[in-house]
């Protein structure tokens, strides 16, 4: 496992669309790296021959739609209302003409 | 006794008899409120208004002498991160303080087809991030048994106000260990259901694979009645699992005869508070006295369940709070130049630190080229976390463990080293990477008096045996009838 750089961090925190100053990039760069270096402590495992669990009941999920007891992964598609768009709205910080609005991101001049 | 101090059981008796009425019950629960509110912090929001009209529904409904559920009029606090519809709901982070839900999570549905009467929204670690309840973006939660220490975390507001008395029972979500262990510490009754018994849908996603919804009461009648409530598959959650749902207190057997009582020593480390460590002992000598079998097992693979976690709970994390980017709800920054400004600069200023470091490392956790290493890694040991459960229940029915290393600590003391704070969840962590069900009762008291809690653990969907082994403790002892005297400034309400 890998230590982390500053310049990790500032990679990462763009990929994580978040930014910080100088001082807060020192401040995680230093806090990852203590944290990163506890978890390395799973390398210690032998784990080549260990398969992955990604969720614990992965055969029980509700199978919707299933009528004829074979396993479906998808619902049925039927149409049904949403929620209105005024309630949805509600919440947009900046609604726009029944839209979410947000900063121009088409240039007009081309 | 007051009516606030009461079970949800005790109080259904006299709301069913009409000793008192639902109204007398809420008026009882808020004036509690404004006694003790102001020195505990445990509500962000309260909905005075909505309570007493839904109790006003209650009596009218036993007025009528119809059979009302076993929660009708019963007063309950929500923790922050379920959804309410038409009630704001935070998170404890600034990115939703204007957010107010236009539905109810599955589990609100539920208890409002019970009738209850809804209090108001509790205090939290941002986004469930933590175990001290100090990551709030709005208040420090104290905890009622000493106002200096912390009521533990993430779902401290709703262990705190069940502990004060100034709700019968809430709910708390759990991703690893966030009601077990503030249940602890705040000397209540906490459980996490097996994942996927409790739908999900409402419920603002931390780390999905982890999270599941659970009750906090005064004992262990009114933990199984509130499972019976909310429990069960829906459609509107494709992880909530197709099974059928006990009655619950069926569980509620005082009698452990025969019943097999495992002990990890892993857990029994020098991480581990010696006088908490004695209180679990002598609560296991007086499960063995009542007639279970208890022996030593194995879990070997428990020294890894904490970085396992702080790489699974923070990639999900990670992932899960793409979406508060200023676009469709929650806080925008003002006047962003372009959109990738908006989304940079919104995220920064309304997350907090522990949410901003989650982000952090389960971004990188799953960046490009440190997926295998650290992701998958993690993935891989949480299968052999979970084998070493699967192990152990062939041979017991129950395992009993502490629930938290140490008794609730100082306001202060770890959240300057996130990774000591991290370690605040060792005893809980292993159980969440398994989705096992869990309980934290109280079983005992350390210095001055702070609270200590047993945690069983069953097997997937064993809920039953849980309850019954900490029935079975509950109704042998009495740790769990002590109430704090919440002192502040010599005066104790």
């Amino acid at each position: 496992m890998a230590t982390i750089t500053t310049e990790g961090i500032r990679h990462v925190a763009n990929l994580a669309r978040l930014e910080f100053n100088d001082e807060e990039t020192e401040h995680f760069t230093e806090q990852l790296a203590r944290i990163l270096d506890y978890i390395g402590k799973l390398n210690e495992l032998e784990t080549d021959d260990v398969p992955p669990t990604s969720h614990i009941h992965p055969h029980q999920v509700v199978i919707m739609g299933s009528q004829d007891g074979a396993p479906h992964v998808a619902k049925p598609d039927v149409v049904k209302p949403s929620y209105p768009r005024e309630e949805v709205l509600a919440n947009a910080p900046e609604p726009e003409e029944g839209y979410f609005g947000v900063p121009r991101v088409v240039d007009r001049s081309h | 006794m007051s009516l606030y101090e009461l079970t949800a059981h005790a109080l259904h008796e006299k709301l069913k008899a009409r000793e008192i009425t639902a109204v007398e019950l809420a008026e009882s629960v808020y004036a509690r409120i404004d006694a003790v509110e102001p020195d505990v912090k445990g509500y962000l929001t309260l909905t005075k208004d909505i309570a007493l009209e839904q109790a006003h529904t209650a009596d009218v409904g036993f007025q009528s002498g119809d059979d009302m559920p076993p929660l009708a009029g019963i007063p309950i606090a929500i923790k922050d991160v379920i959804c309410t519809k038409g009630v704001r709901t935070t998170c404890a982070s600034k990115i939703l303080e204007t957010f107010v839900p236009p539905y109810d999570a599955t589990v609100m549905t539920k208890l409002h087809e019970q009738g209850i009467v809804m209090l108001g929204k509790t205090n939290m670690d941002e986004f469930a991030m933590g175990s001290s309840t100090e990551n709030s973006a709005y208040q420090i939660t104290h905890n009622p048994w000493n106002l200096d220490t912390i009521p533990g975390g993430s779902s401290g507001g709703s262990a705190a106000v069940v502990s004060a008395d100034t709700a019968i029972c809430s709910l708390g979500s759990d991703t690893g260990g966030s009601i077990r262990q503030p249940a602890a510490l705040c000397g209540v009754v906490g459980m996490k259901p097996t994942y996927g018994r409790v739908s999900r849908y409402g419920l603002v996603a931390f780390a999905s694979s982890l999270d599941q919804i659970g009750p906090f009461t005064k004992d262990v009648t009114d933990c199984a009645l509130l499972l019976n409530a909310i429990c069960g598959s829906d459609a509107m959650d494709a992880t909530s699992v197709d099974m059928p749902v006990p009655d619950f207190t069926q569980g509620l057997i005082n009698d452990v005869e025969g019943m097999k009582i495992g002990i990890p020593k892993e857990y029994f480390t020098s991480a581990l508070d010696t006088e908490v460590a004695d209180r679990v002992h002598t609560a296991v000598a007086v499960l063995e006295q009542l007639g279970a079998t208890v022996e030593e097992i194995s879990l070997p693979h428990t020294e890894y369940a904490i970085a396992t976690y702080y790489i699974i709970a923070p990639a999900e994390a990670s992932a899960n709070l793409a979406r508060y980017d200023g676009v469709r709800y929650g806080h925008r920054n003002e006047n962003p130049e372009d959109l990738i400004t908006m989304y940079k600069k919104t995220r920064s200023e309304a997350f907090g630190e522990e949410v901003k470091r989650r982000i952090m490392i389960g971004t990188f956790a799953l960046s490009a080229g440190y997926q295998d290493a650290y992701y998958k890694k993690a993935q891989k040991a949480r299968t052999l976390i979970k084998s070493d459960f699967d192990a152990a229940f062939e041979k017991v029915d129950v395992i009993a463990t502490p629930t938290s290393p140490t008794p609730a600590f100082k306001i202060g003391e770890r959240t300057e080293d996130p990774l000591q704070m991290y370690l605040s969840d060792v005893m809980t962590t292993p159980a969440s990477h398994s989705g096992l069900p869990g309980i934290s009762i109280p079983c005992g008291f350390v210095q001055n008096e702070l609270p200590v809690g047993l945690q069983l653990l069953g097997a997937p969907f064993a809920e039953d045996k849980v309850l019954r082994v900490a029935y079975t403790f509950e109704q042998n002892t009495e740790h769990h009838l002590q109430k704090p005297k919440i002192e502040k400034n010599g005066v104790v309400s």
